[in-house]
């Protein structure tokens, strides 16, 4: 329970700083880099450093590169429905959840990840 | 072109609550990525460390303070929100092409370093962002210019009837 909590600490601390970075910073396609900082990862490679050593950390690190990508081609479909479709920024980001889903799981499979 | 600049006053525009939600977010994604890993693996689980939860909190926001903004001004604000919160979704499209650069650091060092894998894989994400950013800005910047150049020669030359 205590890990979960110290998770959630960590997490939501570096996850701040990082979004407070992004506030700050102009213009706001610059600040929008600070929109897929490594704040989760950060903390979660970290915590999974010091609770499972560094081989799990490695292999989260290596599964980590195909959720990058779907975040790539995720931002690329917010941006498409907030532009084109003309959807509001709640919806478009939720509804764009499940491509980032899709490619990630299926980058996943094609690298041969466990699923 | 415009240069990168430090804005601090946007932090007046924010209100409490969203500072506590992203808070919750962050925390909250966390801790979802930790239960994943446990449940179903550590490949599985680091594809959250990638998850766009926080980006969802963050372009929402932008579009409110830009309609909110708009507004205090007699104006609607929706259509510039949504353009403000497109703008954010291109940087973290770059941004996420950090991302992957830290993941490939961090996985090829993590084995021989631990603090030097977190600090060059931090180091790899504002290099490749960074950089992801200033050519795109270089190109759009050259093709509008070349526009421009094109429409004034254009107009000047001479119409054939």
């Amino acid at each position: 329970m205590s890990e979960y909590v110290i998770r959630f600490l960590v997490g939501g601390v570096v996850v701040s700083a990082f979004a407070m970075l992004g506030d700050v910073l102009r213009p706001k396609s610059f600040a929008g880099l600070f929109g897929a900082a490594p704040s989760v990862a950060l903390a979660t490679l970290a915590i999974a450093i010091y609770q499972h050593g560094t081989d799990y950390a490695a292999v989260q690190s290596q599964a980590m590169m195909a959720g990058a990508l779907a975040l790539a081609i995720y931002s690329v479909v917010v941006c498409q429905l907030l532009v084109r479709a003309r959807l509001r920024a709640l919806p478009a980001t939720l509804l764009s959840l499940v491509v980032w889903l899709v490619v990630a799981v299926g980058l996943l499979k094609l690298a041969g990840g466990a699923t | 072109m415009t240069s990168v600049r430090i804005s601090p006053s946007s932090l007046r525009e924010g209100r409490w609550y969203e500072y506590v939600v992203r808070f919750a977010l962050g925390g909250g994604a966390t801790v979802f990525a930790g239960l994943v890993s446990s449940h179903f693996g550590a490949s599985v689980g680091g594809l959250f460390l990638a998850l766009p939860a926080i980006f969802c909190a963050s372009a929402t926001l932008i579009e409110t303070h830009e309609i909110r903004r708009k507004r205090k001004a007699g104006l609607a604000g929706e259509r510039r929100g949504q353009e403000a919160a497109a703008l954010d979704a291109v940087g973290a499209a770059l941004g996420a092409l950090g991302l992957l650069a830290f993941a490939i650091v961090f996985a090829l060092t993590v084995k021989a370093s631990i603090s030097g894998a977190f600090i060059g894989a931090s180091l790899a994400w504002l290099a490749v962002s960074v950089a992801a950013w200033y050519v795109r800005r270089k190109t759009r910047w050259a093709r509008r210019r070349a526009g421009t150049a094109e429409r004034v020669g254009g107009s000047a030359l001479p119409r054939s009837h």
